[in-house]
C-alpha cells in the first residue's frame, strides 16, 4: 500500500504509543531463549533475535482451548469464543508469515473455525526482514520464505538508522496514524533499500540440495524406502517438532466435567500425528502404528500433502523441530537423504551389468 | 423446516452439538445397539446416504457415526448403529428412551446415488458395515424402479451378529432382489452359506460394464472384496467404498483422520477405489 520511514531512536515511542491501545507481544530473552510475550510498561520491543521457542501462532490456537460450557443435565450449551483485546505481534519472522498465511487456508477452508477467526481479527502482524540466517537450522532460502509474503500487515526493514516501514493492508496502516515520528521516504531510502535486500541473500545458503518445487514428487518417489525405517528406529515419537512447528495445528477433544457430573466444558488441546494413539480408531485398528509411519506421515504433511491439498507448503524452513528434536532428525537432513538416494537409484538404472 | 447442518454452521462456534432425544432403542447384539434418535421440532437431518454425525454425551466425549437410516424414511428421526468399543459407545450403550444427546452435522461427502440411477448395484457389507450401507440400500429400495439388477450380500463371524434383522426380513422375502448371507464358520442351528463374504461375489453375474459396487466392512476387508470386484471386470471408478477414521472434529480442521492428503471427514468418508488407489495408507 504505502512506505515509510522510521528513525530508530522513534521506534520504542511508536511501540509505546501502540501499547495505550493494543497488546503489543513479542520475542523476550528467557534463560538464553526467546518466548514472545506481553512487552509490560518501560519494555523495550527486540527486532532482532535468533528464534523464538514457541511459533506466534499461541496467540491464535493456544495450547489449550475451551469450545463451549455445558450443562450435562438440561443439555444447556453455550459457546466460548474468547474475546482477545486488539493484539500486535512483533518482530514476526517471514517464515512465520508464510506459516500464517497456510493456518487462515486452513481455517476458512470448507467450514470456518470461530474460534481462530475471532482471535484473527484482533490480531495485527508486524514482521521483519532477517538479514542473516537466525540460526543453523533455518532453511528458508530453500523454502521460499525468505520474502514476506504478499498479504501482510506491516513489514519493517533495517535500513541502518531508520526502519523502512512497508505497510500492506488497512489494518496495518492504523497502527501508523496518528504518529507523527514517520518520514516520507525519498530516493536515498529506496536506494539503501534495494541494496540491502541485494545484499541480504549472500548471507543465506540454499541447504536442500534440490529446487523445492521437487519436494511433493521427491517425497511420492521415495514413500516406500528404508530411510523413514532408520528414522523411524531413532524417532521417540515425543511429538516435540509438532509442538514447535508454525504449521501444526491438530488437536484432541475433551470433556472436562465437575465433581457432581454436571457442569463441564468441552477442551481442545494440541495433539501431534507422532503419538502412537494418533491415528487408531473405534476398535483398536492403528492406521500408523509404527514410529516410520508416523514420522513420514508428517514430514509428507509439510513437504507434500499439505501442497496438494491447500497449494501452500507446509514447512516454512523455520527449523524448529531440527532444534527441539532430542535425537537430531532434520527436515533438510532427511529431504537430502531422499533426493541423494533417488539420484543414485537413477543412476543404478542406467549404468550396464 | 430447517436442517441440522445449517443449525451446527450457524452456531456461533462450529464445535457445539445440537441436542438431540433418544425414542427407541433395541440391543441388536452383544456389542451393537440401535438407537432411534428425534431431532427438535422442525429440524430434519437432510442427509446423503454414507454421510456421518458427530454424536455427543455431554461429558464423557464425541465420536463420528454413520446414519444407518435411509434419508427419506428420515426426517425429524434418525437411527444409529453403534459398537461398544470404547468409553464413548460404552456410555452411550447406557442410553435408554428419554435420554439426550447432542449431534453435529452431517458431515463429509456420503455415496454418490446419483451415479447409481440405472446400474446393476452389488452391496458388500461386513459386519457393522451394514449400518452405513443400509442408508444406501433403502434408499434404492425405496425407489427400485430406478435402479438395474441389485444384490446384496453380507458376511458377519457368526449368527448371532446379524444386524437389522427386520431388514434382513424383507430383503429375503423380496422378489426383486439377490441377498445372500455368510458367516465365517459352521455354527449349530445355521444352515446358510458358510465361508468370508468374497465367497457370495463369484455368484452374481451381472454385466460388469453396467454395474456399480457399495462396499463396507472392516479395514482388512476391502482389499479381498476389491480383487474379486475387479477381476469381475467392475470400474475402479465405480468400486465405492466407506472408509473408517478417527474423525473428531468432523469439519476437516483436528487432523486426525487424514489419509495421504484428504481430510476424510471432508472428502469423504465414501471414496471410488480410482480416487484412492494410488494414496498412501488408503487401505490399513
Amino acid at each position: 500500500m504505502s512506505l515509510k520511514i522510521l528513525p530508530k531512536h522513534l521506534f520504542q515511542a511508536w511501540v509505546d504509543r501502540l501499547r495505550t491501545t493494543h497488546r503489543v507481544v513479542a520475542p523476550q530473552e528467557q534463560f538464553g531463549q526467546y518466548i514472545y510475550g506481553e512487552i509490560e510498561a518501560g519494555e523495550v520491543v527486540n527486532l532482532e533475535y535468533p528464534t523464538s521457542v514457541l511459533p506466534p501462532k499461541k496467540y491464535l490456537l493456544p495450547p489449550r482451548e475451551e469450545l463451549f460450557a455445558f450443562n450435562a443435565k438440561t443439555m444447556d450449551m453455550q459457546p466460548i469464543i474468547e474475546d482477545i483485546p486488539p493484539t500486535i505481534i512483533f518482530a514476526v519472522h517471514t517464515c512465520d508469515m508464510h506459516s500464517l498465511m497456510l493456518l487462515d487456508k486452513i481455517h476458512s477452508t470448507g467450514y470456518t473455525d470461530q474460534h481462530y477467526r475471532a482471535r484473527r481479527e484482533k490480531t495485527v502482524w508486524v514482521s521483519v526482514e532477517c538479514m542473516k540466517p537466525c540460526m543453523e537450522h533455518a532453511f528458508c532460502k530453500s523454502m521460499g520464505t525468505l520474502s514476506v509474503p504478499e498479504q501482510f500487515d506491516i513489514h519493517l526493514t533495517d535500513l541502518g538508522d531508520r526502519y523502512a516501514v512497508d505497510i500492506g493492508s488497512e489494518r496495518g496502516e492504523t497502527l501508523v496514524t496518528g504518529f507523527t515520528g514517520f518520514w516520507e521516504p525519498r530516493d536515498a531510502d529506496y536506494q539503501r533499500m534495494n541494496e540491502i535486500m541485494a545484499e541480504k541473500w549472500k548471507h543465506f545458503e540454499y541447504r536442500l540440495n534440490f529446487d523445492v518445487t521437487e519436494l511433493p514428487e521427491l517425497l511420492a518417489s521415495t514413500a516406500k524406502t528404508v530411510v523413514w525405517d532408520e528414522l523411524g528406529d531413532l524417532c521417540l515419537a515425543c511429538g516435540q517438532c509438532t509442538k514447535v512447528c508454525p504449521t501444526c495445528y491438530c488437536f484432541d477433544v475433551t470433556d472436562e466435567i465437575d465433581l457432581t457430573l454436571t457442569n463441564g466444558k468441552r477442551v481442545r488441546a494440541w495433539d501431534s500425528c507422532l503419538i502412537e494413539k494418533f491415528a487408531v480408531v473405534a476398535g483398536g485398528h492403528n492406521f500408523r502404528s509404527s514410529r516410520a509411519r508416523r514420522l513420514r506421515h508428517r514430514f509428507m504433511r509439510k513437504g507434500k500433502y499439505q501442497y496438494e491439498a491447500y497449494g501452500l507448503m507446509g514447512c516454512v524452513g523455520c527449523g524448529r523441530c531440527a532444534l527441539s528434536c532430542p535425537v537430531h532428525i532434520t527436515p533438510v537432513d532427511t529431504f537430502n537423504r531422499l533426493h541423494a538416494q533417488r539420484v543414485k537409484a537413477e543412476i543404478a538404472a542406467q549404468v550396464p551389468g | 423446516m430447517t436442517t441440522l447442518l445449517k443449525e451446527t454452521l450457524e452456531n456461533s462456534s462450529i464445535y457445539m452439538p445440537t441436542p438431540a432425544r433418544v425414542i427407541e432403542t433395541k440391543q441388536f447384539t452383544k456389542l451393537e445397539k440401535w438407537f432411534k434418535i428425534e431431532l427438535p421440532s422442525g429440524y430434519s437431518i437432510a442427509h446423503r446416504p454414507g454421510q456421518f454425525l458427530e454424536v455427543s454425551i455431554l461429558g464423557v466425549g464425541e465420536a463420528p457415526i454413520s446414519v444407518c437410516s435411509s434419508p427419506a424414511r428420515s426426517n425429524g428421526t434418525f437411527e444409529l448403529c453403534v459398537r461398544r468399543v470404547g468409553k464413548m459407545t460404552n456410555a452411550l450403550h447406557g442410553l435408554e428412551p428419554g435420554s439426550m444427546i447432542g449431534v453435529r452435522g452431517p458431515f463429509g461427502r456420503g455415496f454418490p446415488i446419483e451415479r447409481f440411477r440405472g446400474k446393476d448395484i452389488i452391496f458388500v457389507a461386513g459386519g457393522l458395515g451394514l449400518a452405513p450401507l443400509r442408508s444406501l440400500i433403502n434408499e434404492v429400495l425405496d425407489q427400485r424402479g430406478k435402479y438395474g439388477r441389485i444384490a446384496i450380500l453380507y458376511g458377519t463371524r457368526s449368527p448371532q451378529e446379524f444386524l437389522f434383522q427386520d431388514d434382513m426380513k424383507q430383503w429375503q422375502e423380496r422378489g426383486d432382489i439377490e441377498f445372500h448371507v455368510t458367516v465365517d464358520r459352521p455354527y449349530p442351528d445355521w444352515n446358510g452359506n458358510i465361508g468370508v463374504i468374497t465367497t457370495l461375489i463369484p455368484r452374481i453375474n451381472f454385466h460388469a460394464r453396467n454395474t456399480i459396487a457399495a462396499v463396507v466392512g472392516p479395514p482388512v476387508m476391502y482389499r479381498f472384496v476389491l480383487i474379486e470386484l475387479l477381476a469381475k471386470g467392475i470400474a475402479e471408478g465405480n468400486i465405492w467404498m466407506s472408509f473408517e477414521r478417527q474423525m473428531k472434529c468432523g469439519v476437516g480442521k483436528c487432523g486426525h483422520c487424514q489419509m495421504h492428503h484428504i481430510y476424510t471427514c471432508q472428502k469423504g468418508p465414501a471414496f471410488s477405489y480410482a480416487e484412492v488407489k494410488h494414496l498412501e495408507e488408503a487401505f490399513a
